[in-house]
């Protein structure tokens, strides 16, 4: 269990973490989402006693880095894949670690085999591709067989096979009661791994809910209509008191919308149409969406109070013949958008 | 070309890894825990050093250089059929080959710190070993063993060879006493100022400034006092020469460059004072930056 309470770390002026509070839990696997420059990796550097946070406090199962006597048996971390002597062998790199927090040496040969790093163990790790310096880092992190793992952005780099085998590695070793902690820029990737999730936006607490959760909240699904007749339709809509958005390049869209009860209408008032979809806003918009907006709260505080995606249940509440330019705050242009997954 | 990659093993998980699973909230690793202490670090620094491939290079050219310098010098003299003048002994012949080698014990000891600044290795060993003084202490212990070692063993060598050369040619044999400084004393001093480069290094964090300063140190204090030759700044110019890094390792040999400054052992006092500030120094820098 990772404890973060009211942590800060400012260089000179800027705030790159700003008063985080949140607990990871065994047994899950717990995402740390957050564009690039969110504060992500800063805030796992204090948690790892790295850097010296400014205000506020992390607890390694109550306790504080520095105060564990050997720490790669409590948590094991992979930070920065290059953060290796090159010109060390793989086995010697992992031997000096194993042996500064006394654990067998067995183990390293152990965590080679694991990681699948057994061939080229006395290859320097100068020659190693970034796949093979992840697989490095993770072997590792795994060598003191720790109870928290925490991962910054292991995925980057490694091709698909690698990515199947992190994301299989990280759900397993959850499933065996450990805590495991994994950073990403990529919903996509922490929507397949994580269970539980925290956002990040210029170092300040966004979202700190399950992944189920945020997928209910952020999963906007819509229908999409594209039809020649644009003018005939918005006024059928309008009379059948359906909300419709215009985005722009002559598409419509309804929140929620039934496609049953729009097809049927439009066919009622003999208008063509060349589209008639049902679609579903990705994870990664909402996530867009989400950390966009704490951009937002930097440059004009808005009211307190106000949730995040406030934003989307304000649109939906639009008024229908809403044409021409949308309220300020939802994209000008249509979303990126995929099917409906699955 | 990049090594190739190594197929994943996607079969059963190794026994650890499979081992019943606990139930939340904990997991128990089947690894014993010891409590960790120097020993551990020193270990692991040890395996460091030695696994790296500067370390070899480095101490294999300072020995070449003590080494071959040495009997260069020795058979130069024997064959000169010379005299060495009055007071000197066979042994004062091995001061050039230890001055020179002395440049690369300084480029080992920047190494062992800064490297690891370079690679980013420091934060691998930083979470590994969060007691970030123990670190310093483990690096500082290993690497003197390992210079003081090396540097023993050649100086020994080189004695040897150039006193059997000399042995006739009108040098004074040298008393049980110089045969000390020549070997241990000198050996301590290069060690130890090696380790005043390791500890430069840590706090630099930069292998190419750490060395260029360190050579700085050994060397301009001497070109300095060559170009100071108005009359006011005798004083000076005198304390340069006389604790000028080439002269105190002099004084070992009984060769130094002047007669006043120190003498005996002072110089070995004088660097172990120096190590012992920088070590301070960079134990609360350690301390106090992040990583």
């Amino acid at each position: 269990m990772i404890e973060i309470v009211g942590l800060s770390k400012r260089y000179g002026e800027k705030p790159a973490v700003d008063g985080l509070t949140f607990t990871v839990r065994p047994g899950t696997v717990t995402g740390f989402l957050g564009p690039n420059g969110a504060g992500k990796s800063t805030t796992m550097r204090m948690i790892l006693g790295l850097d010296h946070p400014t205000g506020g406090d992390v607890r390694i199962d109550g306790r504080h880095y520095h105060e564990l006597a050997n720490p790669l048996t409590y948590i094991g971390a992979l930070l920065d894949a290059k953060a290796v002597h090159g010109g060390r062998s793989a086995r010697n790199h992992l031997l000096c670690l194993a042996q500064s927090n006394g654990i067998p040496a067995r183990r390293v040969d152990e965590v080679l085999e694991t990681v699948g790093l057994t061939a080229v163990a006395r290859k320097k790790a100068k020659g190693f591709s970034l796949g093979m310096s992840q697989r490095l880092g993770i072997a590792g992190a795994l060598l003191g067989d720790p109870r928290i793992l925490m991962f910054d952005e292991p995925v980057n780099g490694l091709d698909p096979e690698g990515i199947h085998w992190i994301r299989g590695l990280m759900k397993s070793l959850a499933a065996q009661g450990r805590t495991v902690f994994v950073s990403s820029h990529l919903m996509s990737e922490m929507a397949l791994t994580a269970d539980h999730l925290v956002v990040i936006g210029q170092g300040r607490l966004l979202a700190d809910t399950t992944m189920a959760d945020f997928i209910e909240r952020n999963s906007r699904s819509y229908v999409r209509i594209r039809t020649p007749d644009r003018e005939r339709l918005l006024d059928a809509l309008h009379a059948a008191g359906i909300a419709v958005v215009e985005t722009g390049e002559g598409l419509l869209e309804v929140d929620g919308g039934s496609p049953e009860r729009i097809g049927e209408l439009a066919a009622r008032h003999r208008v063509v149409l060349h589209e008639l979809s049902v679609r579903q806003s990705s994870l990664e918009d909402a996530f867009m969406r989400l950390t966009a907006q704490s951009v937002e709260y930097h440059a004009q505080p808005e009211p307190a109070g106000q949730p995040w995606g406030a934003h989307w249940n304000a649109r939906t509440a639009a008024p229908a013949a809403s044409s021409g330019t949308p309220p300020a705050a939802t994209p000008a242009t249509t979303p990126t958008t995929t099917p409906t997954e699955g | 070309m990049s090594t190739p990659q190594t197929p994943l093993p996607q079969a059963a998980p190794p026994a650890w890894e499979a081992g019943a699973a606990p139930s939340h909230p904990g997991y128990t690793s089947p690894i014993p825990v010891v409590r960790t202490h120097l020993g551990h670090a020193l270990a692991s620094e040890w395996t460091k050093i030695r696994s790296v491939r500067s370390t070899m290079w480095t101490l294999g050219v300072f020995v070449l250089l003590v080494v071959g310098i040495g009997l260069l010098t020795g058979v130069l003299v024997a064959d000169s059929g010379s005299d060495l003048s009055g007071d000197e002994n066979a042994l004062s012949l091995g001061f050039f080959g230890v001055l020179l080698g002395s440049i690369c014990v300084i480029t080992l000891g920047v190494l062992t710190t800064a490297s690891e600044y370079g690679t980013g290795m420091i934060r691998t060993t930083a979470t590994a070993c969060p007691a970030r003084g123990r670190i310093l202490t483990a690096k500082a212990l290993v690497f003197f063993l390992v210079a003081f070692t090396v540097t023993l063993v050649s100086t020994v060598l080189v004695a040897l060879a150039q006193t059997a050369m000399l042995d006739g040619s009108g040098a004074r044999q040298p008393t049980g006493g110089e045969w000390f400084k020549a070997t241990v004393g000198v050996s301590l001093y290069i060690a130890l100022l090696g380790l005043v480069s390791l500890l430069i290094g840590s706090v630099l964090r930069h292998s190419a400034g750490g060395i260029t300063i360190m050579i700085g140190v050994v060397l301009a204090p001497l070109v300095i006092a060559l170009f100071m030759a108005t009359r006011s700044l005798e004083k000076v110019r005198t304390a340069l020469f006389e604790y000028s890094i080439p002269n105190q390792l002099g004084v070992f040999y009984s060769s130094s460059l002047s007669d006043s400054g120190p003498s005996g052992w002072d110089p070995l006092w004088i660097m172990l004072g120096v190590a012992a500030a920088a070590f301070a120094g960079a134990w609360a820098l350690l301390e106090k930056r992040d990583v």
